[in-house]
């Protein structure tokens, strides 16, 4: 009976192997949750091109200026950033048709039909001495209101917020409801 | 000494296994593979990024490419003072080297993959806009036009 049991081996310290592991990738990466504000720039203008003068008529655009001590401007009002969301969401669905708010177009959606689309456009200015934060935060404002919007259309049509359509009908609200905010050539505000 | 035992007998308590502590400790391990990514830079920039409230996710992280904004960290201060400087990969650069910084990111991407190129801005809150403005304008030149601006989610 030449039989030896093979002893064991140990296997406490795998845990600390694995421990090891752990804390090394702890360490080497990053918790991915990445958020942000999307924007699109627009295209630069072809220098050879002559400058034709985009005629945009003057109701349909809203011009919201920040100046280098944050403050800001909006439809040539000084206004607190806690006022601007509503004055975009009024400035956008121009309920009562009033003539100094933008027009609408009747525009054929895929899907839906008829719909005025508001043809309002923000433009926004910054100046050079604007903080990053002010900015930002009214980016959010401008987007937040546009974000709301779209939810009224969505109850209103399909009776549930926007997050929750399928993609054809985000889709078709995005249409009905466009995001347009223009970022505008850099001026320097400051100056007259 | 009887079966129902006496009050002196003492009893053995057996150990505890420790062999599945270290499978215990690999699922954590797994769990971190999977939801985390690689870090690829060191920051040398100090970022804290502001709050907003209507943030959305980046939806291809391998599309994207980042654009660090702000001071130098305490270590490069010295070096590169205290003003916001830009940071493309791992060394400082100016607004003049993003037209090749640009131009390398979209050549490492696949043909199909290029036109949705995202550019992620990575700024301080602290930063003036005026660099931030400068660097749009670069990234106009180059037509890459997808920007994000990259913020917190604010808690409310």
């Amino acid at each position: 009976m030449g039989k030896k049991k093979t002893p064991a081996i140990n296997s406490s310290s795998t845990a600390d192997i694995a421990f090891l592991l752990l804390c090394y990738f702890l360490m080497t990466t990053t918790m991915g949750s990445q958020t942000g504000l999307s924007r699109r720039l627009p295209p630069m203008p072809d220098p050879n091109q002559k400058v034709e003068d985009q005629k945009v008529n003057r109701r349909n655009i809203i011009v919201v200026k920040i100046n280098s001590a944050d403050r800001l401007l909006a439809g040539n009002e000084p206004m607190d950033i806690s006022l601007l969301k509503d004055k975009v969401k009024e400035f956008f669905s121009n309920p009562m048709d009033d003539p100094n708010l933008p027009e609408k177009k009747m525009t054929d959606i895929e899907g839906y039909g008829q719909y005025p689309v508001s043809q309002g456009v923000i433009s926004l200015q910054n100046d050079r001495g604007t903080s990053y934060h002010a900015y930002i935060a009214v980016q959010n404002e401008l987007v937040k209101a546009v974000n709301e919007l779209r939810d009224e259309f969505s109850n209103r049509n399909y009776g549930k917020p926007f997050s929750r359509l399928t993609e054809e009908q985000q889709e078709i609200v995005k249409k009905a409801i466009p995001q347009n905010i223009s970022e505008a050539e850099p001026k320097d505000v400051s100056k007259r | 000494m009887s079966k129902f035992g006496g009050s002196n007998s003492k009893k053995d308590v057996p150990g505890i296994s420790s062999g599945s502590l270290s499978d215990i400790v690999f699922m954590l391990l797994f769990f971190f593979m999977v939801t985390t990514q690689m870090r690829e830079t060191e920051n040398k920039v100090i970022v804290k990024m502001p709050e907003a409230s209507e943030v959305t996710k980046l939806e291809r992280k391998d599309l994207s490419s980042y654009i660090n904004i702000g001071t130098p960290t305490r270590q490069y201060q010295g070096q590169y003072g205290t003003d916001a400087r830009i940071q493309l990969n791992d060394s400082f650069k100016t607004t003049e080297d993003i037209r090749d910084f640009i131009a390398a990111e979209r050549e490492s991407l696949s043909e199909a993959d290029r036109q949705f190129m995202t550019t992620v801005i990575r700024a301080d809150e602290d930063v003036r806009m005026g660099i931030i403005t400068d660097v749009k304008q670069e990234l106009r030149r180059c037509s890459a036009l997808k920007i994000m601006y990259m913020a917190r989610k604010a808690e409310n």
